[in-house]
């Protein structure tokens, strides 16, 4: 036992005490009701589980989509190998947000009210169907693997025949909650910091979940080479870090345009903690961009990855300063969430990371694995602990 | 004809009688301590604001469009004929979409409870539903708050307006708030002081989603062929491909 918790990496021990804070944490949220777990009030009834872990997490999957449409819709094939690692990541991403949802719902045994009960004029309600419909197909995007791995040829067969109209169906549904989540602030004109309300709110949601897509594969596929020991796709990443400047690039300008046509451009000579956020945000995008049109930046692996960490955080910036920062003004109260909430968002984000190495080393996700298991290579034994 | 309560806050002696009724009504406990919360919460569906000699009313407007009605993602919320907004605590998953959304920051939440629900003013609904009206009207012992006709009650307003100019802000508020509200206050200093708000839009806010929602069939419809199509050219040098095989083929 002492040698097994001796061989524990540091990652390792990061991750069990996560887990561990996180179980006591739901303990709380489950005993002790929302009240006790968090600091939300009346006059601030969406937190960090909201922000974070609901508009980022599905942000942050939007790498899954965008891969598909580009290798079976636009049939560009050179993009396929990584298509799998971004399909298995959106699809963990989707199931952990609606994980967190259940933690932030004042009762999440009714989670599936909105199935049979219907508001269609609710973003809402559009967001719960689109968020459900999407994570099954991305399950089902998902699954030949599994079938593969367990050489189930008839399945494979049947799935490879419904492909593309799945991949329609499911970048449609992105598309559409993508955008809708930022529809969700459209109905609170007169509670959002004018520096972020737009009318323009679902455009420019869809626009940076497509940047971050891009910049989420970029960084995966980093994190994978190291811990599979893989080759990097060099020349893949560099044409992806092409299309993510363009793509920052419009972004920015929409933005930009926005404000001048809201007239609201004066409100950045304000010294508040919202002007500061809201250069933040901008320059974590900007920065990024501009060096992603350098070459000498696109072509390295390195210098890719720290790029893409950067557009990361700027939308991690964008979609709190939305949802958290730019709303503490209009609700006169100041909102810091409470350790229960961070021990909850961080495990959540802890099982994530485990899960995903734990199906690309078991499943064919990456290319190279595909070939062996294909010649039904035998089940490697779980490493068990305490050996 | 639809019903409305107005409250005239140069009536209002700050008794606090309609606290009171309105918690017996709602079987909610009422003393002292609660009686100084100048705000709304869950064990609070009314709360007599004071600042200085002046007092405002604060309860849910109970609006013609109702912003939560139109947020709620499973249809908790309803607006009835005559006039109250009733909450049905039995669909309500507690996603607090309508606590985030109401532009009068009306409804709360049972923060403390296991499995909480949503506490808003109902303007009575059972009352009102049964003739009678609301029980902060019927207490009122000056008149502050009248339950009525919601025209009849904007006209009366208007007459009280015209006739003592100098004793009230000359604006009705809710007659176009948000596309106007069940509930009409007036006020001799300006609504602002209580926090009430100037720059709400006079159209229902649903229309601010709507508009988008609105085109979702279209864009599943468009979306699907043009993706469709892209994919059918983008294929197309396979399928030439195929076609020349398959011409070898049959040469042969």
């Amino acid at each position: 036992m002492k040698k097994a918790l001796a061989r524990l990496t540091l990652w390792q021990w990061i991750l069990a005490l996560l887990v561990l804070a996180g179980a006591y944490a739901t303990y709380v949220r489950v005993v002790y009701g929302l009240g006790g777990a968090t600091h939300l009030s009346d006059r601030f009834p969406w937190g960090l589980w909201i922000g974070f872990d609901i508009l980022c997490g599905v942000g942050l999957a939007a790498g899954g989509f965008t891969l598909a449409a580009i290798v079976h819709i636009f049939n560009i094939e050179r993009y396929k190998p990584i298509l799998r690692p971004a399909i298995l990541t959106a699809f963990l991403g989707y199931v952990l947000v609606v994980v967190a949802l259940l933690f932030d719902l004042g009762r999440p045994y009714r989670v599936w009210h909105p199935l049979v009960m219907w508001n269609p004029h609710s973003v809402m309600f559009e967001v719960a169907w689109c968020v459900m419909l999407y994570t099954a197909v991305l399950g089902l995007e998902f699954a030949p693997v599994v079938f593969e791995r367990y050489a189930w040829k008839k399945a494979v067969r049947v799935m490879h025949a419904v492909s593309i109209p799945l991949v329609i169906v499911g970048v449609i549904l992105s598309t559409l909650h993508q955008s809708s989540l930022g529809s969700l602030y459209l109905i609170l004109p007169e509670k959002l910091y004018p520096l972020w309300y737009s009318p323009f709110l679902p455009v420019f949601f869809f626009i940076s979940a497509l940047c971050v897509g891009f910049a989420m594969t970029i960084f995966e596929s980093w994190h994978s080479s190291r811990a599979f020991h893989r080759q990097l796709e060099a020349p893949l990443l560099a044409s992806m870090g092409r299309v993510l400047a363009v793509l920052l690039a419009f972004y920015l300008i929409l933005r930009l345009l926005d404000l001048l046509h809201r007239n609201v451009l004066a409100l950045l000579l304000r010294p508040r903690m919202e002007t500061y956020l809201f250069a933040l945000e901008i320059a974590l995008m900007a920065v990024p961009m501009l060096l992603l049109f350098r070459r000498r930046i696109r072509t390295s692996p390195t210098a890719l990855y720290y790029n893409a960490i950067l557009v990361i955080f700027g939308f991690i910036t964008n979609r709190l300063n939305v949802s958290v920062t730019g709303m503490e003004a209009a609700s006169g109260t100041h909102y810091v969430p409470k350790w229960t909430e961070v021990a909850i968002t961080l495990s959540i984000i802890a099982c994530g990371f485990a899960v995903f190495w734990f199906a690309a080393r078991y499943f064919p996700v990456f290319p190279e694995e595909k070939k062996r298991i294909v010649a039904a290579r035998p089940l490697e034994p779980l490493p068990v602990e305490g050996d | 004809m639809s019903k409305a309560i107005l409250y005239d806050a140069t009536l209002c002696i700050g008794c606090k009688l309609c606290e009171q009724a309105c918690a017996e009504r709602n079987h909610l406990s009422y003393n002292e301590s609660i009686a100084g919360e100048e705000k709304l919460s869950a064990h609070k569906l009314t709360a007599i604001l004071t600042r200085g000699d002046n007092h405002m009313r604060r309860l849910c407007m109970n609006c013609l469009d109702p912003t939560c009605k139109s947020v709620c993602p499973v249809g908790a919320f309803t607006k009835t004929k005559a006039g109250p907004v009733e909450y049905d605590g039995n669909k309500c998953i507690g996603c607090r979409y309508c606590m985030q959304a109401c532009p009068f920051q009306v409804p709360t939440y049972e923060w403390d409870k296991r499995l909480p629900k949503v506490k808003k003013c109902d303007m009575c609904s059972d009352r009102v539903a049964a003739g009678r009206q609301t029980a902060c009207a019927e207490i009122c012992p000056t008149g502050a708050t009248k339950f009525g006709d919601r025209d009849a009650l904007i006209a009366e307003a208007q007459q009280r307006i015209r006739e003592k100019p100098d004793q009230y802000v000359d604006h009705i508020f809710g007659v176009s708030e948000v596309g106007g509200t069940s509930v009409l206050l007036l006020s001799s200093v300006p609504f602002e002081t209580f926090g009430y708000r100037n720059d709400l839009p006079h159209e229902p806010m649903p229309l601010l989603t709507w508009q988008v929602l609105s085109h979702i069939p279209d864009i599943v419809v468009l979306g699907s062929a043009l993706l469709g199509g892209i994919w059918w050219i983008t294929h197309r040098r396979e399928e030439v491909a195929a076609a020349e095989a398959a011409e070898k083929e049959a040469k042969r």
